[in-house]
């Protein structure tokens, strides 16, 4: 589903995020990614979201290489991916029917599907008797699983993650992550940036780890691990 | 995968699915919802509104005054042109007869609307009544008026150069001495009022200008209170259309506003002015009166500052909304 071929990011000319980092994640796979702060995870995530292009190398994402993808198209490759961060991002302006809303009207869904899929999105999170409220009404675990219900609302192919649970207690996080696992088991491949050892450590899945850009574990594909 | 929507990845959005009525159907929906909810946000920031559609409004005021005032003094021009007549003065030499053959041959002229022979009789006569010069008239030999003709010209040729032209023509007949036509002040005045057209055309760009620079800036602004929505809904995949839709309509809504502050800009001084103007006009025995707008130009009006808004929406969308991306929240 996510492939990385060789893939560098040089910003300026001193500055190289990312060096010839190969991986590849299949269909339905959970991964971390992590490292030290700085060593290029935010760029990897950025360069699947056609944030930033990389280089040198190929970056691919359900099929499509990315380097050379018209800037007009770059919106319809990120509807097929669902992102979370740690900061949510949510909109303090609306409800939080309105921000889980926002991919599907994005993408013109009909008005009676969305409240249908709004509310199968809220009800994954445990939230469908808070869409009239205001995320700010809500405790910090609630704005990330209003997040994640953003994230999956349109049913992306995949989903990444960034420190979605930086700011979160321990149970907290592991229902987070909970929730991220059962995503990839009806097979959305999952991508998680995060620091938080002890939580990967828990769950026992495939390792990504950035160090000054290089890859260092989880090289190469894995294919077809799933659970 | 995805820059095709009608392919469909594994679990791909069901939407993209639906026919392409559906889809039309969902996209009016959308632009009416857009619509209407930038028409809210104008409504909830009454005062900011208010003082951009001022602004807009007494811009565009301005020129559409003064060219109403341009057709007004036109018409005038007009009703006077039609008043034009050519007098023509034979010489003493033609006899009453020849006057009434050339009489004849000057209003077979399709130019000619009129002629009217005074012989020189009648002139004298008329001259002495009007004049009380009878006693020194009496002194005289003879009559030293000649016979004249007078023209009227024809509907087609009321104008400065019509009637210049039938001038030429009537000069050019034999025992015609001399023509005479009162068209300085005529020529004076259409070339002021061509003066004050270009005058006019050149301030209603520069006012444009200065309502799309306006607009442009009024919807920066928008577009900055808004960042946090727009760099969401690029994330989640909105096109760049999707992101500009609500600020342009923004800008046409401004410019709906600006259209119908101008409006009544424009009755309101119509209103003031239409006393004393009547007054003058009557000093003057003229028909002069300010003609306001029409329902179409009242419509037109509208519409071109909705087109203003819209235009200058543009430009701030062009030049501020592609910078905000996405890249700038997913930190370091």
């Amino acid at each position: 589903m996510i492939e990385f071929r060789q893939v560098t990011k040089r910003y300026d000319s001193d500055h190289t995020a990312l060096r010839q980092v190969n991986f590849g994640l299949e269909r339905g796979e959970l991964a971390f990614l992590t490292g030290h702060s700085g060593a290029g995870k935010s760029t990897l995530l950025k360069l699947i979201m056609v944030m930033e292009r990389p280089s040198a190398g190929e970056v691919i994402v359900g099929g499509q290489v990315l380097n050379t993808l018209p800037r007009r198209q770059v919106p319809y490759i990120r509807r097929h991916i669902g992102v979370v961060f740690q900061n949510h991002q949510l909109l303090f302006d609306r409800t939080v029917f309105d921000n889980v809303a926002m991919p599907l009207e994005v993408m013109g869904t009909p008005a009676r599907d969305i409240g249908r899929r709004v509310r199968a999105a809220l009800d994954k999170v445990g939230l469908l008797s808070k869409e009239k409220m205001n995320p700010l009404q809500l405790s910090g675990g609630e704005q990330q699983r209003v997040g994640i219900a953003r994230a999956v609302v349109n049913k992306p192919p995949v989903l990444l993650a960034d420190e979605p649970t930086g700011n979160l207690d321990p149970e907290l996080s592991a229902d987070i992550m909970r929730l991220f696992a059962e995503f990839s088991q009806v097979g959305v491949t999952v991508l998680i940036a995060t620091h938080d050892i002890a939580l990967i450590n828990d769950l026992g899945r495939r390792t990504l780890t950035l160090d000054h850009g290089r890859l260092v574990t989880g090289v190469g594909v894995k294919g077809g691990l799933h659970g | 995968m995805a820059n095709d929507p009608r392919r469909q990845p594994a679990r791909g959005a069901k939407s993209a699915r639906s026919p392409w009525r559906q889809q039309a159907e969902s996209y009016l929906n959308h632009h009416r919802k857009v619509a209407r909810d930038s028409a809210q946000r104008l409504w909830h920031s009454p005062v900011a509104s208010m003082m951009t559609w001022t602004v807009m409004g007494v811009a565009l005021a301005l020129p559409v005054a003064l060219m109403l005032l341009l057709a007004s003094l036109e018409g005038v021009s007009a009703g006077w042109e039609s008043s034009a007549r050519v007098t023509a003065y034979l010489s003493d030499s033609v006899s009453i007869e020849d006057a009434r053959s050339l009489t004849a041959e000057v209003a077979d002229d399709s130019r000619v609307a009129e002629v009217e022979l005074i012989d020189r009789e009648t002139a004298l006569e008329e001259f002495r009544a009007s004049s009380g010069l009878e006693d020194a008239l009496d002194y005289l030999d003879g009559n030293p008026l000649p016979h004249t003709l007078l023209v009227t010209p024809s509907e087609g040729s009321r104008t400065a150069d019509g009637v210049e032209m039938l001038l030429k023509v009537i000069e050019g007949l034999d025992g015609v001495e001399r023509v005479q036509v009162d068209l300085g002040w005529l020529q004076r005045l259409n070339a002021m009022t061509d003066l004050l057209g270009r005058a006019v055309w050149a301030l209603a760009l520069l006012l444009a200008a200065a309502v799309v620079l306006v607009i442009g800036n009024t919807v920066r602004l928008a577009i900055e209170n808004r960042r946090d929505e727009i760099l969401v809904a690029k994330l989640v995949g909105g096109t760049d259309a999707f992101v500009r839709r609500p600020f342009l309509y923004t800008g046409a809504w401004f410019g709906l506003g600006g259209g119908v502050v101008a409006f009544i800009l424009l009755q309101v001084s119509l209103w003031w002015l239409s006393g004393p103007v009547e007054r003058l006009a009557g000093l003057y025995r003229s028909e002069f009166s300010l003609s306001g707008l029409s329902v179409d130009g009242a419509l037109a009006l509208i519409i071109a500052a909705m087109l203003l808004g819209w235009l200058g929406a543009w430009v701030a969308v062009k030049r501020h909304l592609d910078d905000i991306e996405p890249g700038e929240i997913a930190g370091g």
